[in-house]
């Protein structure tokens, strides 16, 4: 037995020092192969006696157990180094850039709008549209301003060749069109672009407007600056943000007011607003004595040079990647 | 509209600071947009009297003066060259602060300067250097010159808004003061001038509609050369008013003062009375801005027996205006309703402070008082004998009564005012208010053209009571949701989803140069501008192409490899009612990727685009047709179509263009209606089939001019049923592959609903797509 425990021993050490995968099969053969020096111990089971024979056997078989322990365990450490290496050969480098894609990005002042879209949908508004070329009707007439009213001349417009329509100088006259199909309650926000002929350094020939407008039966003044004053503050995610009002005139608002907002130590001008005017509901049959409530006009251009300190309203315009590259 | 503090504190004076004062008139609806000092400061400069004037001794160009500034005489050095003793100038003390100097004793060329004497242009009044500033001759010796000229005052811009023509005067913005204020106002109506001779204008009012109120007095033996007095003069300099002459002065300075524009008219270049009438066609006016006018009914004129005189309401003639050699001058005073005098300034290019306010509203009773102020104010500065004043009347305009139910006034305010001061309001603003019960009754005044419904009368009480004063509020919760269409998607989902396809979003101006339109869309007649701002913006644009191919060059000239540009916009189309259909647009230019280490860079082109087309129409599968387009590659086009519907374009720009508009390489781009991108049809889920699948591959030469569209819907048409997909995965030109021909590998998914195939039934459905390929379109199959 002491040759059992030997052959052992000899076959551990044998295993432990072999670091290939094959060598360490090879040498599995010589133990445990057909010929292998385990397997003719066992063969020589068959001439002992019948009472040694069980005893002997199991010896055998621990033996073979130690073998296979020995074999596996050391199957494991080559198949671990060997994995070892193969992972460090193929790390990479991980501070390369990732593979050739990139993604654009938004206008800023469609950001902008975009934002102010969500936010009076937050509270029932509906987005609505209108052309941009438009009639002098819903351009001025419809919005309580004839032909003639010297408050035309508040608009510099762009009139067609045709010299019958002109480019919206607002989008109130979304208002008109929608206040034609639908009847109160009615919540509105109608962002688009409108035309006046003004180019400098503050004014572009085309800029942006969102119109806003909520109709029902006790929409009031109050109101009116309760919204305003919550969107801006929503808007600028500043809760100090302060607002006023200064009494100003719209033909199709009346009382109306210019929006001031605070920014730095002084005040800016945001946007017009006003109680509907009478006569623009009873224009679209609406009954101004049951329903009233207020519109506005917000400037998105301006909100977009505040909210992310653009200095120079032309750059939206450009279209230089330099400058949109930063809004992604 | 620049007004003098000083002159408006004169009629109302409230216990406020200037700029108290101007946010008063701010928040009052009255913007004070500016404030400007009527003069810089500067300190112990006061009226001195040159007594000599000598040589002086070291320089040809400098004398030596002796000066009484009120204390011991003083030597001061001036070379000034309009100096010349007895004058009365400003001289400034030593120790005086002047704008940009300070006065010491000093020695110019050997003698002592005790001060210095001024120009306007020291004391920082006026740019020009002429020489001293010569104040009257009755100026009192020592007093400051400050004082003297009053240059304390300071000079408030206002932008009053167009339906507060009765703001364009210091009389109306000293009653609005009183009215935001409660302070008195402290004008009186100017008495009646007593007429010392009998002359009298004859009127007649032809256009009665047009002009209800006429007033015209004579007044002889004026002497119109006289001096227009300096604190009249500085009233007018302080409004922005240029001093003509003395007449003219003062009809200018009673426009400012009460907003009635007068005119005065040269009685001896008169012939007969006065008519007021419309125009006769082909008659002319030469005006006092040097333009003849050619007239026409539309325009309402005075005139004489003879001729157009002037053009009511808006400008004198030429012929007929007072000159410093007037001896008699006829005085008008008139009211021209607005609807007269409205517009026409725009149509004729040029405008007046006279029509800017008869458009906006004067007075219509107030014609008469300034009549006798302009009078008594000529009579006193230029002398002669005023006749009584001639007047004719049509129907001048009422004041109907307003009612104002508090209740109306509560609802739309969202407050509650009370009556008491409801009525206190209304009555500042000279309404004459009557309450019963919740009703107040009132009579606007005849000077303001914006208060004829409840409405106006709302507006006046949130003004004066002020809008800050009224509290804020949100409306009640509306809790019913909102619809959300989920087979709609709206533009701003379109524009995320280009932006995450590596596009940048452009805005384009709507308006474009002719030549774009030329030549990126055949379009020779698209919609003019009848007043473009600019020859580049003068028409419509009728696609997005122009714009985004301009903003690529923009890119491209600031060194941008590669430029990805989207916009989602209108276009217009010359068509019935002027179709403005949204569209997207995208125009991609340079390396197909970014530059980067992990692939070689390769130029973009149309199936990079394609793929994002594709990506963005997804679900919706389109169709791609050849198709010209007169700005793309005549190879390299196509149109896309929908469910059978064209619903835009793709290709690449024509290198025509790319050379025209000098860009390195051709970008590719497309356009698409939007309407097409935002309707998205719900999922409607399938079964999926328990058998698997079958990939086999087959690969075929073809003639180059067959479509690869064309073979796969073919397939799909006619193959056999168990045919669930078939994709192309290679196309080879070159070794192997007979020249004019190519060879397409493609991948075949095979499936049966009900079993799962056999290899046999899997090559007998190749066996038949085979057969397609060789029967339909001549394929040799390898």
């Amino acid at each position: 037995m002491q040759e059992l425990d030997k052959l052992v021993a000899e076959a551990t050490a044998l295993f432990a020092g072999i670091t290939d995968a094959d060598a360490l099969e090879q040498a599995k053969a010589r133990y445990l192969g057909k010929a292998g020096a385990l397997t003719e111990l066992l063969k020589g089971l068959g001439k002992l006696s019948a009472e040694e024979r069980p005893a002997a056997g199991a010896r055998i078989n621990v033996a073979k157990q130690k073998l296979e322990e020995a074999l596996n365990a050391q199957r494991e450490l080559i198949a671990g180094r060997a994995l070892e290496v193969r992972l460090a050969e193929e790390s990479v480098d991980v501070t390369l850039p990732g593979r050739g894609r990139s993604s654009g990005g938004l206008h800023p002042v469609s950001r902008t709008m975009e934002r102010i879209e969500q936010l009076f949908r937050s509270v029932g508004f509906e987005v609505a549209d209108g052309p941009e070329i438009e009639t002098d009707f819903y351009n001025f007439t419809a919005l309580n301003q004839p032909e003639n009213h010297p408050a035309r001349s508040m608009h510099d417009t762009f009139y067609l060749a045709d010299g019958k329509h002109l480019l919206r100088t607002h989008t109130s006259p979304i208002q008109i069109r929608y206040m034609e199909q639908h009847q109160p309650p009615i919540r509105i926000i109608a962002p688009g672009r409108v035309y006046r002929v003004d180019s400098d350094a503050t004014h572009s020939p085309m800029f942006h407007q969102v119109e806003g407008l909520w109709i029902d039966e006790q929409i009031s003044f109050a109101h009116l600056k309760g919204v305003l004053i919550d969107f801006f503050r929503r808007f600028f995610e500043n809760d100090s943000l302060k607002v006023r009002f200064r009494p100003s005139f719209f033909p199709f608002t009346e009382p109306s007011a210019e929006i001031d907002m605070s920014f730095g130590d002084g005040w800016l001008e945001v946007g017009g607003c006003g109680m509907v005017h009478p006569s623009v509901l009873r224009n679209v049959g609406i009954d101004s004595e049951r329903y009233q409530g207020f519109a506005f006009g917000l400037g998105p251009d301006r909100l977009t040079m505040l909210r992310y300190g653009v200095n120079d309203l032309r750059l939206f315009y450009e279209n230089d990647l330099r400058f949109l590259k930063q809004f992604v | 509209m620049k007004i003098s503090e000083h002159w408006l504190r004169e009629l109302v004076d409230p216990a406020l600071s200037t700029a108290e004062l101007a946010d008063l008139l701010t928040f009052g609806g009255i913007e004070v947009e500016a404030i400007e000092a009527a003069a810089p400061p500067f300190d112990r400069v006061v009226v001195a009297e040159v007594l000599s004037v000598e040589k002086h001794p070291q320089a040809d160009r400098l004398n030596v003066c002796q000066v009484n500034a009120g204390t011991a005489p003083l030597t001061i050095v001036c070379g000034a060259p309009n100096v010349h003793a007895g004058m009365r100038v400003p001289a400034a003390l030593v120790g005086a602060k002047l704008p940009g100097i300070e006065i010491k004793l000093a020695k110019v060329r050997g003698v002592e300067s005790q001060g210095m004497l001024c120009s306007a242009r020291e004391l920082g009044l006026s740019e020009e250097a002429s020489g001293l500033l010569e104040l009257a001759p009755d100026a009192t010796i020592g007093q400051a010159v400050r004082d003297l000229l009053d240059l304390d005052d300071q000079v408030l811009t206002t932008k009053p808004t167009p339906n507060r023509g009765d703001c364009l005067s210091l009389l109306g913005m000293a009653r609005e003061v009183a009215a935001l204020s409660g302070a008195k106002l402290k004008w009186q109506t100017p008495a009646a001038v007593t007429s010392s001779i009998t002359d009298v204008m004859a009127i007649q009012l032809d256009a009665p509609a047009d002009c209800p109120h006429y007033s015209a007095r004579i007044i002889r033996g004026v002497n119109a050369a006289a001096v227009t007095p300096q604190w009249m003069a500085r009233r007018l300099q302080r409004s922005g008013i240029r001093c003509i002459s003395a007449v003219v002065d003062v009809t200018n300075y009673v426009l400012l003062e009460m907003g009635q524009p007068l005119h005065a008219f040269d009685a001896a270049k008169l012939s007969g009375g006065i008519h007021v009438r419309r125009a006769r066609a082909g008659e002319t006016l030469a005006l006092l801005n040097d333009t003849t006018l050619s007239l026409t009914p539309a325009h309402l004129v005075i005139a004489d027996a003879k001729q157009a005189l002037a053009l009511a309401g808006i400008m004198g003639g030429e012929a007929s205006g007072v000159t410093v050699n007037t001896r008699d001058v006829v005085l008008e005073s008139a009211f021209f309703t607005p609807d007269v005098i409205a517009g026409k300034t725009r149509a004729l290019g040029f405008g007046s402070d006279s029509a800017y306010r008869f458009e906006r509203g004067v007075d219509f009773s107030g014609a008469r008082a300034a009549q006798e102020r302009a009078t008594q104010l000529i009579l006193q500065i230029c002398g002669g004998q005023a006749g009584p004043v001639a007047e004719a009347q049509g129907t001048l305009p009422t004041r109907d009564k307003v009612q104002l139910r508090l209740a109306r006034a509560t609802r739309v305010l969202g407050f509650q005012i009370d009556a008491q001061t409801a009525v206190s309001i209304l009555e500042r603003l000279g309404c004459q208010p009557r309450l019963a019960g919740d009703v107040i009754t009132a009579v606007p005044p005849s000077y303001r053209f914006d208060m004829a419904i409840e409405e106006d009368l709302i507006e006046e009480l949130a003004r004066i009571h002020g809008y800050n004063r009224i509290p804020v509020a949100l409306p009640a919760a509306h809790t019913a949701l909102l619809p959300v269409a989920e087979n709609h998607r709206g533009p701003a989902a379109v524009r995320r989803q280009l932006a995450s396809l590596d596009f940048q979003e452009a805005v384009t101006y709507s308006f474009v140069e002719r030549s774009w339109e030329e030549d990126f869309c055949a379009n020779p007649e698209p919609i003019a501008l009848a007043n473009p701002i600019a020859s580049q913006m003068s028409v419509m644009r009728s696609s997005l192409i122009g714009g985004l191919v301009n903003a690529v060059v923009f890119n491209t000239s600031h060194r941008q490899p590669r430029v990805r540009l989207f916009e989602v916009g209108r276009c217009f189309l010359n068509q019935a009612g002027y179709p403005q259909p949204w569209r997207v647009g995208a125009i991609a230019f340079g390396d197909a990727e970014p530059q980067q280490w992990a692939s070689g860079a390769r130029p973009i082109d149309f199936f990079d685009l394609k793929a994002d087309l594709e990506a963005l129409l997804a679900p919706l599968k389109a169709e791609f047709v050849p198709l010209p387009h007169p700005a793309l590659h005549p190879g390299k086009s196509a149109a896309v179509l929908l469910d059978g519907n064209a619903v835009g374009w793709i290709g690449e720009l024509h290198p025509r263009w790319q050379r025209k508009y000098d860009l390195p390489s051709a970008p590719v781009l497309f356009e698409v209606e939007l309407d097409a991108l935002e309707h998205r049809e719900l999922p409607v889920y399938q079964e999926i089939s328990r058998f698997p699948a079958v990939r086999r591959d087959m690969a075929a030469e073809f003639d180059e001019n067959i479509r690869y569209g064309d073979i796969s819907s073919e397939l799909k048409r006619s193959g056999p049923g168990i045919l669930r997909d078939v994709t192309v995965f290679d196309l080879y030109r070159g070794q192997g592959v007979q020249k004019g021909k190519k060879s397409l590998a493609f991948s075949v998914l095979l499936q049966d609903t009900h079993k799962t195939l056999t290899d046999a039934e899997a090559e007998k459905a190749m066996v038949e797509l085979r057969r397609i390929l060789q029967e339909k379109f001549n394929a040799k199959l390898r």
